[in-house]
């Protein structure tokens, strides 16, 4: 691993005003031909490439992004960390990524800001806790640390919530202590970091206009730079999965829906979890700058607009002031949507389909941050071999057809 | 927000409304002579345009009545509002405003800084 970062280095640059630090990746101009092509530089295409170079001894490797790296939904997000999801298979191929995760920033050398400060499912009624309870025991059968905590337990974690004085009172939660946030751009720039010194050309503002087939077999890719050849191309798009993929005349189960997310003031470190209620909906965890990352709900309507109504806004932040009326007085300083694709099931789909050397891996919805480099890591495997890894086997596109769907609407945690 | 015009009701707020899918989904005359593959179709595949697309909408909060519309997902314009026993607009009675490569609108395509 070449050496960017060191002691020496950074007084070396702080003498010269910090104006000679080196280009974190190259710039490359695209080849003719890769033996693979990954669509989209977020984390999960970046982790592809870098795990495909890094595993599976391919070198031969373009990630193609239209915009900057990580502006997409990787940008986009509250950086919610969590594996407490409710069937094997879910459980397994998230807590995957969340063993990777603690990992993460020794792996690359890079540090991930990878805290884990816990997640808190909130159950506000009967239903909620009979529900929770049952994740939280499906959870332990699983081998995964969630518990359930009692109301008084809650408070003592989080001080300032309000418990009992709503129209839902707080009577308990699942919490899971490995649970967490991560920084979303250190992901991105950690991953294409080291897969640029391991040879993949990272190719940024050149859009993908087309998937080019013949026969059931791909061709390359027609983008604003030219055509590129290869044999496999694994589409990680999120919310513009389903547009390439009609491209290349597949049709996938996606419905592409605004995702919108807040930021406030920076204050004094207040809650030092995350809290996330499905019944109330609102989810919030306090970053390092002291900033209230809060989120809620997907826009009722698919869009690709990348902003998402105000009526969504106005819900969460209600969800929000009734549960800790101390933000009552806060400014919001950004707000911002990002494009989720949603399954059927709201579980991903990381798959081969009809066409011989196509791979997909979408459908992450409103989930995707938690599963990065997890996914990566799997989906690696599966355009490296060309059959899915074990933990992701059952997220095939097949299950639309033979009726194997994960259904995970009630850890999604979020309404869509 | 947008603002939907009720065929019934005339323009509100898109929050007195839900959002039904797309519209024009026609369920199978025989299901039982279907592959798993068709049935999986009808029941989970729905079309993800960007650009022009055919929804159903209710007005939940107001006359409680279904209807059809056509909107752009790429600017999230209505482009018509018609009762569910009209027929379908024509696609190209719709003027497709996609300006870029893929067909990202300069409008929240979160791509216009680096497009200039």
């Amino acid at each position: 691993m070449k050496k960017k970062y060191s002691i020496t280095s950074l007084i070396k640059n702080s003498l010269s005003d910090n104006e000679n630090w080196g280009k974190m990746w190259r710039n490359p101009n695209p080849k003719k031909h890769y033996d693979v092509i990954i669509v989209g530089g977020g984390g999960h295409g970046l982790g592809t490439a870098y795990y495909l170079a890094k595993h599976h001894g391919i070198k031969n490797i373009a990630v193609i992004e239209k915009g900057w790296l990580g502006s997409g939904n990787t940008g986009r997000n509250t950086t919610i960390i969590r594996s407490n999801y409710l069937w094997d298979e879910s459980a397994n191929l998230y807590d995957h990524a969340v063993k990777l995760w603690e990992n993460l920033s020794e792996d690359l050398n890079y540090n991930m800001m990878f805290s884990q400060r816990g997640v808190l499912n909130l159950a506000h009624n009967e239903h909620d806790i009979k529900e929770i309870k049952r994740r939280v025991s499906a959870n332990r059968l699983n081998g995964l640390d969630t518990m359930w905590l009692d109301k008084n337990e809650v408070k003592d974690l989080v001080p300032i919530m309000n418990t009992d004085n709503l129209r839902y009172p707080v009577l308990g939660a699942a919490y899971q202590p490995r649970g967490g946030v991560a920084r979303h751009d250190a992901v991105a720039w950690g991953y294409a970091m080291r897969a640029d010194e391991l040879g993949v050309d990272i190719i940024q503002n050149c859009e993908v206009k087309g998937i080019k087939t013949d026969n059931y077999k791909v061709e390359g890719v027609e983008t604003t730079k030219g055509f590129i050849k290869s044999s496999k191309i694994g589409v990680v798009a999120s919310g513009h999965t389903s547009v390439l993929a009609a491209t290349a005349g597949v049709r996938l189960p996606l419905q592409s829906r605004p995702l919108q997310a807040l930021v406030s003031e920076p204050i004094k470190p207040v809650i030092n979890t995350v809290v996330m209620s499905n019944a109330v909906h609102a989810y919030v965890s306090q970053s390092d700058k002291g900033e209230l990352v809060i989120g809620a709900g997907t826009d009722g309507y698919n869009s690709f607009t990348q902003r998402g109504g105000y009526d969504v806004i106005e819900e969460t932040v209600r969800a929000i002031v009734e549960l800790y009326p101390i933000f009552g007085k806060m400014k919001m300083l950004r707000q911002w949507g990002g494009i989720v694709d949603i399954c059927p099931d709201a579980s991903p789909i990381i798959s081969k389909c009809d066409v011989e050397g196509l791979y997909f891996n979408c459908g992450w919805g409103t989930g995707g941050f938690k599963a990065t480099p997890g996914s990566a890591n799997v989906f690696a495997h599966t355009i490296a071999k060309d059959e899915p890894h074990k933990i992701n086997a059952p997220f095939a596109l097949s299950r639309f057809s033979d009726g194997r769907l994960i259904d995970e609407h009630g850890a999604a945690a979020v309404a869509h | 927000m947008i603002l939907i015009k009720c065929p019934y009701c005339g323009e509100r707020d898109q929050s007195e409304f839900a959002n039904g899918g797309e519209a024009h989904v026609i369920r199978p005359k025989n299901p039982e002579s279907l592959s798993d593959k068709d049935w999986g179709e009808y029941v989970f595949y729905r079309n993800n345009p960007k650009g022009i697309f055919y929804e159903r909408w209710v007005h939940s909060h107001g006359c409680k009545k279904w209807f059809n519309a056509v909107r752009n997902t790429s600017t999230d314009q209505i482009l018509k509002v018609y009762k569910v026993n009209e027929k379908r607009p024509d696609l190209s009675d719709f003027e497709n405003t996609l300006k870029s490569p893929s067909g990202e609108p300069l409008v929240g395509s979160g791509n216009f800084a680096v497009k200039k």
